[in-house]
């Protein structure tokens, strides 16, 4: 029983969306806090594709709906209009809100290892199949004169 | 009464599970063929108990039986029936009941549908198949019981998320689960094998079906999951990388290696080995997903700490199976030899490279999927990993499988030749270029995905149709077409399929990289134009849902004066849940979807509107549904049908 209640207190959580997917309906940008410079927006749309909602589970920014993410966006905008660059305006969110918002971890540090995990596995992968592939051509049967004599002598029956 | 009937049925079902576990295992190994024969009805009345326990749960539902915990939490009076339905499963413990349920199914399949097994074989598989039984009903018992009654019954329920109120989504879950437990089968018949001692050709006849058929599901889960995410959440999105997608995602590609190898277990006698623990990684990726899924140690931390026990458990029954597989594997290594040789350039060859690439795309998945757990708890730091990650460590690997698919397509067995398999392909690679330089002269950016994905695309969907002609011979025009027409079901499957990752391929990419979006503030009256078209705003207006309130705008959309669509997007809420949703309206279009989203009213008056021109939705689900069917064609191949291979191998061959 004590685990049932549990379970509903979990309900506010991610928990039961949580089966199917951590995302909820999201009105996401809204038409006011955009630039209206197209070239400004544009690029603050990308940044905000990569920065993670703090308060979401697997949302961007871009997608979600939640008070912090629109905070978030509004701050893009305005280091955008004051004239930072892209990576000065990612360092100054990262700067407060910490590595975790990063959603493409960057490749340094023991992130490498996230990285160079795929080509590294398919390097492994190759290299025992290329090994495996040896081991099984090696004992291929090799014929001797008489032997090869015998099989021309059956083909020609 | 009924509920206590259904609680009673599922802990029998566990009884009979142990007896199913244990007894005919043992006959098999002392061969006791009355032990063996206990299998088979086993399993048979194991089915026929937790139908029963899930038709009681179901009845709970039906009649809105609120002094049930699970109703209570997730569903209410006023809610549709087809969703009150939909609610068993919609929630942890009786999705659980659907796992085992579907577990039983499998298991009553292979007693009724195995005739052509090996006895022994066929009392190993099933015994395997009962402990997973064993773990999974205890695991449902003892952490997640559906049945549990509360003292004070309220007076309705907590509805179903609103969200989850969705035709697409009421089928979901239950088609990923045939896929997730459907690899169960593969992990049975591989620990079987194992404890047998013996791997032949007639065992990959024998797994491969099982596989095939999982994969089918599975195929299809996603793609109802995916096309829910694309019309529900409202912004046209259809694939997030989300932890969860991932936890479906990762046995679908190791499902997908594991139907490839198994052909060659079957047709050459080799990779025997590979096969065996590809079957067994293969089912523990579906744990592992079951464990992701359920404990929310990866999307939410929080859910975690709060009810450790549900994550633990299922670690241990992930730990058990797989670690006492490998060790099987380890101990087994010997009989494990492959017989059939074969060059470095043959279909074999093509097809280790496909094992490769697509069980190396899933191990990316993997790492990047616990990368944020691995922060968390080796190294302190709060890291994530989300979609631009993902895009560029897998992408490459599909791009590199879609590459070679059409040439190792066409290679021999044994010794092939690149050059005879390319000469065939020369028309197809000249179209692909084509097509793809066309696209990009015709699209406005610069932007080389889109093309390069028609390409790519292009490449996989006629490479598949060479091939299925290069099957029909030399002669003339006529002969071909009909031997077209006589060739193999297995052959059609193939081609079907592969073609459908074609156009999957093509439709990601297209969709990436032709999307029109705009967001703006319309007044009620006003007109905007969206690429070639042009969208009025008409009116919005107050809307009674059966268990919901809207807000419903009307929008026209025309196209150079001429009326294409009268769409209604919806924002709506439910009061139960205290919910709000966005009803996405979509104009669905062979060539491109039209998307409006109806957002907030703005102070300033008028209206937040999103709209989306998705340029081939459609084919990236239809791509998933040739997928599918493809391999439904290739299942009902006489060849593959589940039985018949079996019985050219004489009954009674001693285990080696």
């Amino acid at each position: 029983m004590k685990a049932f209640r549990k379970a509903n207190a979990c309900k506010q959580a991610p928990y039961i969306v949580a089966l199917f997917l951590a995302v909820a309906p999201a009105w996401a940008v809204q038409p006011d806090e955009m630039l209206a410079d197209p070239v400004l927006e544009a690029r603050a749309r990308t940044i905000s594709h990569d920065i993670r909602c703090p308060v979401c589970q697997g949302e961007t920014i871009d997608d979600s709906n939640a008070p912090i993410a629109r905070d978030l966006r509004i701050i893009i905008r305005e280091r955008l209009v004051a004239g930072d660059s892209d990576a000065a305006v990612v360092d100054y969110i990262v700067a407060r809100y910490g590595e975790g918002v990063l959603f493409n971890p960057p490749a340094t540090g023991v992130n490498l290892v996230l990285w160079l995990a795929g080509p590294a596995l398919l390097l492994a992968g190759i290299a025992v199949a290329v090994a495996a592939g040896r081991r099984r051509a090696a004992p291929e049967v090799v014929l001797t004169a008489e032997e090869e004599a015998r099989v021309s002598d059956i083909l020609k029956e | 009464m009924i509920v206590e009937l259904g609680h009673f049925a599922l802990i029998l079902a566990l009884m009979v599970a142990l007896v199913q576990a244990t007894l005919p295992m043992w006959g098999a190994h002392t061969g006791d063929r009355r032990l063996m024969a206990l299998a088979g009805p086993a399993a048979g009345l194991q089915l026929l108990l937790i139908g029963g326990a899930f038709a009681a749960l179901t009845w709970a539902f039906v009649v809105s039986d609120f002094s049930l915990a699970v109703v209570v939490s997730n569903s209410h009076t006023l809610k549709p029936m087809l969703y009150k339905i939909s609610g068993v499963w919609g929630n942890h413990e009786g999705s659980l009941l659907l796992w085992v349920l579907i577990l039983a199914i499998y298991g009553a399949a292979v007693a009724a549908f195995g005739g052509g097994l090996p006895v022994r074989l066929k009392a190993r598989v099933l015994a395997v198949q009962g402990l997973i039984g064993v773990a999974f009903m205890a695991f449902l018992l003892l952490t997640s019981n559906p049945f549990w009654r509360l003292a004070m019954p309220p007076l309705d329920g907590e509805d179903l998320n609103p969200l989850l109120q969705d035709p697409g989504l009421a089928f979901h879950p239950p088609f990923l689960y045939l896929g997730y437990v459907g690899l169960s089968m593969a992990f049975s018949f591989a620990v079987a094998a194992l404890i047998e001692g013996r791997v032949d050709a007639a065992w990959g006849r024998w797994v491969r079906p099982w596989t095939l058929a999982a994969w089918i599901f599975l195929t299809i889960g996603i793609a109802l999951g995916s096309w829910w995410a694309y019309y529900e959440l409202g912004w046209g999105g259809f694939w997030f990388w989300d932890p969860v997608e991932n936890a479906s995602f990762m046995p679908w590609l190791l499902a997908a290696a594991l139907l490839h190898s198994s052909i060659v277990v079957e047709k050459r006698e080799s990779l025997k080995a590979w096969t065996i623990l590809l079957a067994i990684m293969a089912f523990g990726f579906s744990l592992i997903g079951t464990f992701i899924v359920r404990s929310g140690v990866i999307t939410s931390v929080h859910a975690f700490a709060n009810d450790p026990e549900r994550g633990v458990f299922i670690l241990m029954i992930l730990g058990l199976f797989i670690g006492g597989a490998l060790v099987l594997f380890a101990l087994r290594a010997g009989v494990m030899e492959a017989r059939g040789v074969f060059s470095m350039v043959s279909r074999e060859t093509a097809l280790v490279a496909n094992n490769i690439l697509l069980s190396v795309a899933a191990l990316v998945v993997f790492i990047g999927t616990i990368w944020p757990l691995v922060g968390q708890m080796l190294l302190g730091r709060d890291l994530s990993v989300g979609e631009p990650f993902f895009n560029a460590a897998f992408t490459p690997f599909m791009v590199a499988l879609a590459l070679i698919l059409p040439v190792g397509a066409m290679l021999a067995w044994k010794r092939g030749s690149i050059g005879r398999s390319l000469r065939g392909l020369v028309p197809v690679l000249v179209l692909a270029v084509a097509l793809g330089l066309l696209a990009f002269a015709m699209q406005t950016g610069t932007s080389a995905l889109g093309p390069i994905g028609l390409s790519l695309g292009a490449w996989v969907v006629f490479g598949a149709l060479a091939d299925l002609w290069a099957r029909t011979g030399r002669e003339g025009i006529s002969a071909r077409l009909s031997r077209l027409t006589r060739l193999p079901r297995a052959d059609w499957g193939k081609a079907t399929a592969h073609l459908g990752l074609g156009v999957t391929l093509f439709a990601v990419a297209a969709m990436h990289s032709w999307k029109v979006e705009d967001i703006r503030v319309v007044q009620e009256g006003d007109s905007f134009p969206l690429g070639a078209y042009e969208v009025r705003l008409d009116k919005v207006e107050e809307v009674q849902g059966p268990n919901y309130t809207s807000l419903m705008g009307t929008m026209t959309v025309t196209k150079g004066g001429a009326l294409v669509a009268v769409l209604n997007p919806e924002k709506r809420n439910y009061p139960v849940a205290g919910m709000p949703t966005t009803e996405a309206a979509i104009d669905f279009g062979f060539t491109r979807d039209l998307y409006l989203v109806l957002g907030d009213k703005q102070k300033s008056g008028g209206w937040a509107v999103r709209s989306y021109i998705e340029p081939f939705a459609n084919w990236l689900w239809g791509g998933a549904l040739l997928m599918a069917f493809g391999g439904g064609l290739s299942l009902s191949d006489r060849r593959y049908r589940v039985a018949a291979g079996a019985r050219r191998v004489p009954a009674g061959v001693p285990a080696e």
